[in-house]
């Protein structure tokens, strides 16, 4: 059989798309569990970043688990009420909050449409992160964030204080901006400015912003500014932008409004 | 005999007939991932590995690849190996693969390994196509470590994400380079580069006309 007749062409293309395929496939296969172990390990590991109880040190799965299981508690709530999901209606272990966003019966409109960016929909049903102390009462919410930069959707978290207004901490997990620039917001100094920083202001409106350059502590509203990352103004406009949008009233607003009047009445406990 | 080739192959890419200094291939990636010097090496094995074993298994069945469809067939092995070590790396080292996101994918449309299997791996024997893989991957390594190396010093002060020359924005005194974290900076390094090797090695020096 000649090596260019049509028949050996098309049996050579076939065995080799076979023995390709098996090879591809079961990689895909055996390793899958390992990635998705992974993507949760990052996610976890994250959610403790954000919640100031992730140590240096102690970054092992099982120290991250271990740490995760103490103190975290996740619920799923709804945006618009900031209720607790009845696991009747979405069940929480099945839930994929990213896909949602795509799916048009648990996404809904961004509003205004221009509030997050290039983003217009966004899912209905939100995992939030309950820090508890010792004495079982939450010390902080962690609540996830995302948003446009300039080259990518930044994915990340944020905590808030019970008084649903303090900064615990920021992170972002998953990003593509310029390694050096935009990528700073990985940078742990300036993860750090966030710490302590007021959301709203007295009458409750979203106050936090990202200036550019450096905030002096004696400006009026400083505990309502970030510094902006120097060369990154896009960056830093998405993230002021995300930030503001996710705490916002078409964000977790509803939720934090029922967070601070919990605080306030102490009927949590 | 053989072995004196195998050592040829393996060695001859890294200055000699460096892939990237000399054939000018695969500058793409070169520029996108040495901003730090992780990523460079974890890129630099990966391409190794594709490049031995995608030019050893072209080779193997040389014979029977129809010249029709052959480049075909060299892409669909290629492929299957990028993506082999695509999802190795998110199995088994997370954090860098984010890092590298959509390049480790692009090894597949990496000239060096096209190139080396139409030109090498189609006209010799197995074994020798593999250490000529492994040296062309070492040749694009040297070239992927230096730039990742000046790139993070000067760029962010760092070597493999530990501080060494003291930041003014963390206290010390050395203001960074940000040029230096923009991929067209790797475009002067690799230039430089360049310049140097075939002032070295004046032979390499293109001649007009």
């Amino acid at each position: 059989m000649a090596r260019d007749s049509i028949s050996h062409t098309l049996l050579v293309a076939t065995i080799l798309c076979i023995v390709c395929s098996v090879l591809v496939a079961g990689a895909a296969v055996g390793l899958r569990s390992r990635q998705e172990a992974n993507k949760e390990q990052d996610q976890k590991k994250n959610v403790l970043i954000a919640a100031g109880l992730f140590e240096k040190g102690k970054q092992t799965a099982d120290e991250v688990d271990a740490i995760f299981d103490a103190s975290i508690t996740r619920v799923l709530i709804d945006l618009e009420t900031g209720e607790q999901v009845d696991s009747d209606v979405v069940d929480p272990a099945s839930y994929d909050q990213r896909e949602a966003a795509r799916k048009p019966e648990f996404s809904t409109a961004v509003t205004p449409s221009d509030g997050l960016g290039g983003i217009k929909r966004r899912e209905k049903y939100a995992f939030i992160y309950e820090v508890k102390n010792d004495a079982g009462e939450i010390e902080r919410v962690v609540l996830p964030i995302y948003g446009k930069g300039l080259w990518s959707t930044l994915y990340g978290f944020i905590a808030v204080g019970n008084d649903a207004s303090t900064v615990g901490g920021i992170t972002f997990y998953q990003h593509g901006e310029t390694p050096g620039l935009g990528g700073e917001v990985d940078n742990p100094r300036w993860k750090s400015i966030w710490q302590g920083k007021q959301l709203f202001d007295e009458n409750g409106d979203v106050k936090i912003e990202v200036i550019k350059g450096t905030v002096v502590d004696t400006t009026t509203d400083a505990t309502h500014k970030i510094d902006g990352l120097s060369g990154a103004t896009i960056t830093s406009n998405g993230v002021e932008q995300l930030v503001q949008y996710w705490v916002g009233p078409d964000g977790f607003g509803p939720f934090l409004e029922k967070l601070r009047q919990n605080e306030a009445g102490g009927s949590r406990g | 005999m053989a072995k004196s080739k195998n050592k040829e192959v393996l060695t001859k890419p890294i200055f000699d007939n460096n892939p990237i200094t000399l054939q000018v291939l695969g500058i793409c990636s070169a520029l996108a991932v040495t901003s730090k010097l992780e990523t460079s090496v974890v890129m630099s094995l990966s391409v190794i590995f594709v490049l031995a074993f995608s030019n050893a298994a072209v080779s193997l069945i040389r014979k029977q690849i129809p010249s029709s469809i052959r480049i075909i067939v060299q892409m669909t092995i290629i492929s299957s190996l990028v993506i082999l070590v695509d999802q190795i790396l998110k199995a088994y080292s997370y954090e860098i693969s984010k890092q590298l996101s959509v390049f480790v994918g692009l090894i597949i449309t990496n000239c060096i390994v096209m190139g080396r299997a139409e030109a090498f791996a189609m006209k010799n024997p197995p074994m020798v196509s593999f250490f000529d893989g492994i040296g062309n991957g070492l040749g694009y390594s040297f070239i992927l470590l230096a730039v990742g190396f000046v790139r993070e010093l000067f760029g962010s002060g760092k070597l493999w994400g530990q501080p060494i020359l003291p930041l003014v924005s963390e206290g010390g005194w050395y203001v960074p380079n940000g040029l230096l974290l923009l991929p067209p900076s790797a475009f002067f390094l690799i230039g430089l580069l360049i310049w140097a090797i075939r002032t070295w090695k004046p032979d390499q020096v293109e001649h007009e006309g």
